[in-house]
């Protein structure tokens, strides 16, 4: 069975369009290494930034291992913490990975299930979501994002800001980005809904949720596929900017955002390597993510086959 | 020297799979004021001969070898320039969807003066009138005034006459067209091919027509091409071809075309088409012994009406407005009354548009209806609410569909799909059952055991079809509703599926309500017939008897239009009654 799967997977229109593009291989090879990276960042990462007692005051600042005030123990120098700025970028591409792929997820849920509902019921709960969309649509992502985040913030008892902040930014970053995964779910289930498979399903009397659940959502889950790929990209940057801003992740945990935001106040002072090094980080991980997005996107598009 | 010569034509579809023969060693070739027709079944390449000839062949299609002469002038070779000023003006062209083949923002008028323009070399005014008088030419009525409206304006045959006279406008010496007829309902269809016959004698033009109809075949052109798997099978003049095939293919083909003069007991068995695994004949009609043959105490024919339709009427609002009076609505459906008797194919016959789906899906409950009411064996369908008589209800009624590409949830297996309705209402006790079963409705419809575990994309039209019937039958209903099941099939799938729908009849006692817009295709399947136009029946006969004695003036306009295929070869047929109609 699973050899059938396996050849079934080799012999794929979209293997074989993925073994002919360069641009989908390298930057699935480096999306793979950070992802990698990240999620054995505790058995990688040559220190432990969040372990207190390894730090000190003493190595804050140092530039990277090739410069000539470099320490070999630090490859890409320190912050002003002391923290080694390679294990601290792979804890925080952790964060922001984690950050990144959590609020996909929620948003994903809920605009499919928004859409399944708007694009099968039609008439006024159609009407309605599709409203709400418009309005959302009509303020930039990130407005939502900032808006969602300074609500929950004040709404929360301050000294659980720091624990719950983890939370608040993917329900932020998720909630901001269900909009585009309702309307194209809701015009593919509209387009299914009609289609005869569906009526032979009514025609023995299952009820709509099953019907949605059984044979809509199968069927509307490949563009949702490319939408949550480009949005991968588009919610890890938008969790650096928020952290940059310092409305994110806090300091004692950074993501790239932070530390990039970190590395903001010492930039003129000649310590490049603070923010440069995560920046580098992030652009990859984004980079990689969006083109394999697109590369999925005209993958699965018969027309530009 | 021919008008249009093909010669030793091959053309190769390159992929990474390898390479396909599309177009194998087909020879043809045409007369001014001839009309040939290519016909054949889909994937026969048809098509794509028409698309080289015009040099239109989309890579990776690939012409690998012959020539093709226009005028003793080879032009397969010209290369793109040159080749568009063949096109157009030297060879015109009739696409198959009269909807697509016009730009929707540009007037009439400009769409015929432009080409008129490039290939003529005449100045604006004078191109406005020479369309004029193309417009009237083609049948267009006040050419002056329609000059200036845009294609939206104007009803689907009046488009498709538009488009012909773009293919004619710049005088062409050769047509190519393409199913011409095949989106279009049978009354436009019949005046669509009128009008190709006179501009063709009258302007001395070459027609290639390309069709799988045999019905547009018999009735237009002089000679024939028959098509098959790429290879040329045999090419004559058509009552020759058609009335003594010579080639086995032919044979085949022709036998499977319904006639609407004879009918058929059953449909020969068609030999050289897709493989159907074959089962023997005794094995499938012992369903007594199967899970279908079980538990039906209604089988056999009765007078008792099976399903009432009394006063059903269904209004869709087209625009939707806060108030009553700005709302736009369309009753599909007006008043209609009819009974369907215990065991009887009862047919609806009627062009698109007259509301005959419409009524299968409010017999079917998928549309609520707005006045009237359905009765199902004495029980009123339309104002069920008890899930329990619902259920028993939806288990007793079942359809075919018309897409069989749309009618299967590509996500699915075979298997799942077949068994849905089995486990939904619980029919089987255990999953092995449920799976014998399956196997069973598969074996039945002519499937074998290795199609369960595949999906719907590996099965080919016919096959789909096969499957929808088994999956309809998988609650063992009393009532199945066709809605066009073999519309969107080939003749020769079409003979199968129609033979396996009188069988499943026959044995199983089904009661059948058959919808088609094809009269020969109802005359073969039904016992009585209701006749269907702008949402009201018109007229419910026997089926016999409105084919030899029709009472209704559209009725008797409906088979005046059937083409006449009564030189047709008969060999091999059963035939089980004919009636003659009167010649006109």
């Amino acid at each position: 069975m699973t050899q059938n799967v396996l050849s079934r997977a080799y012999n794929s229109d979209i293997f074989y369009s993925f073994s002919r593009s360069p641009t989908a291989i390298i930057s699935a090879i480096v999306a793979l290494l950070i992802g990698l990276g990240a999620l054995f960042a505790p058995l990688v990462s040559p220190h432990n930034p969040f372990d207190l007692a390894t730090l000190d005051l003493l190595d804050a600042n140092i530039p990277p291992a090739w410069s000539v005030n470099g320490d070999p123990r630090f490859l890409l120098g320190t912050d002003d913490q002391g923290r080694d700025m390679l294990s601290a970028i792979l804890y925080g591409s952790r964060i922001s990975l984690l950050v990144g792929l959590a609020s996909v997820m929620f948003s994903l849920v809920v605009g499919v299930s928004l859409g399944l509902i708007s694009g099968y019921a039609g008439g006024r709960i159609d009407s309605v979501i599709m409203r709400v969309a418009d309005v959302q649509l009509s303020f930039p992502a990130i407005l939502i994002a900032l808006l969602v985040d300074g609500i929950a913030r004040g709404l929360l008892p301050r000294d659980s800001h720091d624990s719950l902040s983890l939370y608040v930014l993917i329900f932020a970053i998720g909630i901001s980005g269900w909009v585009q995964y309702a309307r194209t779910v809701r015009g593919a289930t509209m387009v299914e809904r009609n289609k005869e498979y569906v009526q032979a399903a009514r025609l023995i009397g299952m009820r709509p949720f099953t019907i949605l659940r059984r044979h809509i959502l199968p069927n509307v889950l490949g563009p949702v596929l490319v939408i949550a790929t480009i949005h991968l990209a588009v919610a890890i940057i938008t969790e650096a900017t928020l952290s940059f801003l310092g409305v994110g992740i806090p300091p004692t945990t950074p993501s790239l955002g932070t530390l990039i935001r970190i590395g903001n106040s010492y930039l003129f002072s000649g310590d490049w390597w603070i923010s440069i090094f995560p920046g580098i980080a992030l652009v990859l991980l984004a980079l990689s993510v969006n083109l394999l997005g697109d590369w999925l996107r005209d993958a699965l598009n018969p027309k530009l086959r | 020297m021919a008008l249009l010569d093909i010669e030793n034509l091959h053309i190769e579809f390159s992929s990474r799979h390898g390479n396909v023969v599309a177009i194998q060693d087909v020879s043809l070739s045409l007369e001014a004021g001839e009309i040939l027709g290519v016909v054949g079944e889909s994937g026969a390449g048809k098509s794509t001969i028409g698309n080289a000839v015009i040099g239109l062949l989309e890579p990776p299609g690939k012409m690998t070898q012959g020539t093709v002469l226009l005028n003793g002038e080879r032009i397969d070779q010209l290369p793109p320039q040159a080749f568009r000023k063949v096109r157009g003006k030297r060879i015109g062209m009739i696409f198959q969807d009269p909807l697509t083949s016009l730009d929707p923002l540009q007037t009439v008028g400009d769409q015929l003066t432009e080409s008129m323009q490039v290939h003529l070399h005449i100045n604006q005014h004078e191109a406005r009138e020479r369309a004029a008088a193309l417009l009237n030419s083609v049948g267009i009525e006040q050419a002056e005034l329609r000059l200036d409206q845009y294609p939206h304006q104007f009803s689907g045959g009046m488009r498709q006459r538009v488009v012909i006279a773009l293919a004619l406008c710049c005088e062409p010496e050769v047509i190519i067209a393409d199913e011409p007829t095949t989106a279009l309902d049978v009354s436009i269809q019949a005046q669509i091919l009128d009008l190709l016959r006179a501009l063709c004698k009258e302007k001395q033009v070459g027609m290639i027509i390309i069709t799988h109809d045999m019905g547009v075949i018999a009735e237009i052109t002089d000679r024939v091409a028959v098509l098959y798997r790429g290879k040329l099978v045999e090419e004559g003049p058509t009552r020759q071809v058609l009335g003594s095939p010579k080639h086995l293919y032919t044979k085949s083909l022709i036998s499977a075309v319904p006639r609407s003069d004879i009918k058929l007991r059953r449909f020969p068995m068609v030999t050289y088409i897709e493989g159907v695994q074959k089962n023997t004949k005794e094995d499938n009609l012992a369903t007594a012994t199967r899970w279908m043959g079980q538990q039906r105490n209604f089988g056999g024919k009765s007078d008792k009406p099976l399903v009432q339709v009394s006063k059903l009427g269904m209004r869709f609002i087209l625009r939707n407005s806060f108030l009553k009076r700005n709302r736009i609505s369309l009753d599909a459906v007006k008043d209609v009354t009819f009974s369907i008797k215990e065991g009887e194919v009862f047919g609806l016959v009627g062009e698109s548009g007259s509301g005959k789906s419409t009524i299968a899906r409010l017999i079917a409950g998928l549309y609520q209806a707005s006045h009237g009411s359905v009765h199902f064996n004495n029980v009123n369908v339309t104002q069920l609410d008890d899930k329990k008589m619902l259920n028993s209800f939806r288990r007793q009624i079942q359809m075919v569909f018309q897409d069989p590409f749309s009618s299967l949830n590509p996500r699915m297996r075979i298997l799942d799909i077949v068994a849905e309705p089995i486990r939904f209402h619980k029919l089987a006790s255990t999953e092995a059952l449920t799976r014998k079963i399956v196997s069973g409705l598969l074996d039945y419809v002519g499937l074998g055991d290795q199609a369960l575990a595949r999906f719907p994309h590996e099965f080919s039209g016919g096959q789909r079809q096969r499957i929808c019937i088994a999956r309809a039958l998988a609650t063992r209903p009393r009532f199945l509703i066709c809605d066009e099941p073999t519309s969107a099939l080939d003749v020769s799938i079409q003979a199968q599926i129609l033979n396996l729908l009188k069988d499943l009849q026959e044995s199983l006692g089904l009661t059948i309500l058959f919808i088609s817009h094809d009269l020969p295709v109802i005359r073969q399947m039904c016992d009585r017939v209701g006749v269907m136009r702008h949402g009201e029946l018109l007229e419910v006969a026997e089926t016999e008897t409105l084919f030899s004695d029709p009472r209704h003036d559209y009725t008797k306009h409906l088979l005046s239009l059937m083409p006449g295929l009564d030189f047709l070869s008969q060999e091999g047929l059963e035939v089980e009654d004919a009636v003659l109609r009167e010649a006109g």
